[in-house]
């Protein structure tokens, strides 16, 4: 399509035949890639699809197999960040690579490749950070940051580098609504100034929004170069995916016939475990037959430690704290609350929801053994292997799980499949109520759709279903009602007609809108 | 009398200090290295050999710096290059540590050793008190001093020193930025054996100038322990160690004396401390992230 010679002066930067290959797996195959002076060039791809790697490989991480990279249509080797950085590429990482215990100053400090002294780096920071609008004190810790501060300190490390391609991977996925859109801005401002821009996103709204052109990624290898703005979301998942994504339908809840409450949490309050937990304060909240109730937030706003008091990993000083299915459960752990009916998915899905060493029919074994002990086990407590083999096939078969052998242990799978195996080991048991902590992290398109439906499918057939997401547009697809946990206090849960972005990122930045002000606290004054 | 018991303090104090900031700089880069008492021994025996053979005992001491730093390199090699567990490692080089020193120094027990001599700084030796306790010393105890205040600069001063908390703390960013990683914490772990290959030489070479089987009597647990008490910072490990070795010294002074405080307690006095400290310092989420490494202990496999 529109490719442009890597001889001619105006790309910035052009990758010719880029592969890299881990053991039998070619992570990038063949990538051809330009971008020009002055543009925010999307690169998308599902999870797995190859864009990380090719990124490690222009900052210089990663050595590519074979092909060449042109900057300024002059071929080159990145041996080494510090070399990518000498060229003019920076890099704002995916997992901040930021030093908790080091201070904003020192963090910059480290990629800077001289020994400019932390004083006047700190005052260089300062001066950047005042005139993009990105407020920063340079000698406060990391640890007392909340994500957007930390993503700021990597932006303020990249643009101190002076660089004239900044590479973003995955900027917003942990940012509001309104944190993104301040980052945006930036973006357009650093475009002005001529600086080119890579964009890693799967998220096609934002994409369409702000980049210029796109490069698609699947398997390893460039499906398509387009403009985004003249795609639709839809045809940009096609090309990404492969296929066409299902859109999860979502009909209005059959509110007549039974609409009884199945979850109900009462005042729960839970001190911080450690010291890196957030408290929990008073948290109120009814999920209802039939319907699908979101919880967003930005993370670490005590999501974690709701899931663990709900799911009775914590158990609650007030029985009836908890209810499940009209049972108080709140002195109960997890296997007493799962007889009563309850299913609970955990956000991490190896080493909590899953143990990673384990065959998949042995996981299924250990979450079911008690809520199935009858199936499951034999008279002197044997296991019945048989039967456990043949419910693994069924969840197998009916999540749709892509797997490389017959019994896989856990940790060959790809994250996707194994949390489609995991809700579907859930699922299975056709529980009156489901608790599901991040459903679809990190798990590409496809594979989300399915989880999202069978979620909805269950709400649908009776169940009362708790998700916790960070993932808005998730949220908005699934939810009958929307609450918003921050700082350890839950919203009122908003009916999905009413919601709004706008609505939903602001309380999920702290404005406490739905929370008029206790009659008891005012009298105390 | 005050004087001579304020010397006999910085006596026991000095092996400790020198085994400890060793250790300081090894737990920083975010290796953790239990075989202090190991690479102890080892200077130590080596220390008095080579003076005993040579003569010289400034040679027996550069000796001990060498084999003590050898003695770290073949756990650098197992835990880094090879990623075996830490602890294991570690606790296997003191147990070989113990084992080979003794077979080494069968021929040394019982033979008169040489002592270092102390070394006066002009002018300065003659003041009153400090002129005995600080300037008229062996070579050694103005090493520990010296390395002490040095490590607190080039920890906290320096580009260098901050790169090697960046690798303690976060060893997967400092990769990504393009820091070797291995690299560092190969010098770290080096640096640590030289230090506690110093410290075994201070036992056989000062302390008491003699070699005597497992000489080093738990000297670099104490070191270890130490340097969780100081909370990983240079200038409270110095105070730490006079503190261990005053404990040590008025053990004796208690014991002679007739106290009736059983000895045992005092001696594991060091350890109830370092137990105190480390519950106090977990209750401050600040201290913990400021101060312990968080990559301590934690193996690093780059993915190239």
């Amino acid at each position: 399509m529109d490719q442009s010679d890597p001889g001619q002066t105006e790309a910035l930067l052009a990758v010719r035949g880029l592969t890299k290959i881990f053991g039998s797996l070619k992570a990038c195959d063949n990538v051809d890639l330009t971008i020009g002076r002055g543009e925010i060039h999307a690169l998308l791809g599902e999870n797995g699809a190859g864009k990380s790697t090719l990124v490690k490989m222009l900052f210089g991480s990663l050595e590519p197999a074979s092909g060449t990279i042109f900057w300024k249509g002059e071929p080159v080797r990145i041996s080494s960040p510090a070399q990518a950085r000498a060229l003019g590429i920076g890099m704002v990482f995916q997992h901040f690579s930021l030093f908790e215990a080091l201070t904003a100053a020192e963090n910059i400090a480290l990629s800077i490749d001289d020994d400019t002294p932390i004083m006047k780096i700190a005052e260089r920071a300062r001066s950047l950070s005042k005139a993009y609008g990105l407020p920063l004190d340079p000698f406060s810790h990391v640890g007392d940051l909340s994500v957007g501060e930390r993503q700021r300190i990597e932006i303020i490390r990249c643009l101190l580098q002076e660089p004239e391609l900044i590479i973003l991977d995955e900027p917003t996925s942990v940012l509001t609504p309104q944190e993104a859109d301040k980052l945006f801005e930036t973006l357009e401002r650093l475009k002005g100034e001529g600086k080119s821009i890579l964009y890693i996103s799967h998220r096609l709204e934002e994409v369409k929004r702000i980049c210029d052109r796109a490069t698609v990624l699947r398997h390893g290898k460039v499906v398509d170069h387009c403009d985004p703005k003249q795609e639709t979301a839809a045809s940009l998942a096609r090309m990404m995916v492969g296929l066409e994504v299902q859109n999860v339908t979502r009909d209005v809840p059959a509110r007549a016939n039974d609409h009884r409450p199945l979850l109900e949490i009462d005042r729960l309050n839970r001190k911080p475990a450690t010291p890196f937990s957030v408290a929990l304060r008073d948290i109120s909240v009814t999920v209802h037959a039939g319907e699908v109730l979101g919880i967003a937030g930005v993370a670490g706003n005590g999501q974690g430690e709701f899931f663990e008091a709900v799911s009775g990993e914590a158990l609650q000083e007030r029985a009836d704290t908890v209810r499940v299915a009209g049972h108080t459960v709140g002195r109960l752990g997890i296997s007493q609350r799962r007889l009563k009916g309850a299913a609970f998915v955990p956000e991490e899905r190896l080493g909590h929801g899953a143990a990673p060493a384990m065959r998949l029919s042995e996981n299924l074994f250990l979450s079911r053994y008690r809520t199935d002990a009858r199936e499951y086990m034999g008279a002197a407590g044997t296991i019945r292997t048989g039967r456990i083999a043949a419910a693994a096939k069924r969840i197998v078969e009916a999540m749709d799980v892509r797997k490389s052998a017959e019994d896989p242990e856990a940790s060959a799978l790809s994250g996707g499949n194994l949390q489609k195996f995991i809700i579907g080991r859930e699922l299975d048991r056709e529980p009156k109520i489901m608790v599901v902590n991040q459903p679809t992290w990190g798990v590409d398109a496809g594979a989300a759709a399915r989880i999202r439906q069978a979620l909805i499918d269950l709400a649908r057939s009776g169940s009362a279903v708790l998700v916790i997401s960070q993932d808005l547009d998730e949220l908005f697809e699934m939810s009958d009602a929307i609450a918003v946990m921050h700082d350890g206090q839950l919203s009122a849960p908003i009916p999905i007609a009413e919601a709004t972005y706008e609505k939903i990122g602001l309380l999920m930045g702290g404005a406490d809108v739905a929370h008029p002000p206790r009659p008891f606290e005012e009298e105390a004054v | 009398m005050f004087e001579a018991i304020l010397l006999t303090v910085s006596m026991a104090a000095t092996p400790l200090l020198l085994a400890a900031i060793g250790e300081l700089v090894v737990e920083r880069s975010g290796v953790l290295n239990l075989g202090v008492e190991g690479m102890m021994i080892m200077g130590a025996v080596t220390g008095f050999g080579v003076a005993l053979m040579t003569g010289n005992p400034f040679i027996g001491a550069l000796a001990a710096i060498i084999v003590g730093a050898l003695f770290s390199l073949l756990f650098a090699f197992l835990t880094l290059t090879l990623v075996t567990n830490q602890v294991a490692t570690g606790l296997a080089l003191t147990l070989l540590g113990l084992g080979l020193s003794g077979m080494i120094g069968e021929s040394f027990v019982g033979q008169p050793g040489v002592r270092l001599p102390r070394l006066d700084v002009p002018f300065l030796s003659e003041l009153p008190i400090v002129g005995r306790l600080v300037f008229s010393q062996d070579l050694i105890f103005y090493a520990s001093v010296f390395l002490t205040f040095g490590v607190a600069w080039f920890l906290f001063y320096t580009k260098a020193g901050l790169t090697l908390r960046s690798v303690g703390d976060n060893h997967a960013s400092a990769h990504a930025l393009g820091i070797k990683v291995i690299r560092i914490r190969y010098l770290a772990v080096l640096f640590g054996g030289a230090c506690a290959g110093l410290a075994g030489a201070h036992l056989s070479l000062v302390y008491v100038p003699q070699w005597v089987e497992n000489m080093t009597a738990g000297r670099g647990w104490i070191a270890l322990a130490l340097v969780v008490f100081a909370s990983w910072r240079p200038l409270r490990v110095l105070a730490g160690a006079y503190l261990f070795g005053a404990v040590s010294i008025g053990q004796l002074h208690a014991q002679a004396l007739g106290i009736g405080i059983p000895s045992q307690l005092l001696s594991a006095l060091p350890y109830i401390a370092t137990i105190v400290v480390l519950v106090l310092i977990s209750r401050n989420r600040r201290l913990t992230m400021v101060n312990t490494p968080a990559s301590l202990g934690r193996p690093f496999v780059p993915d190239r």
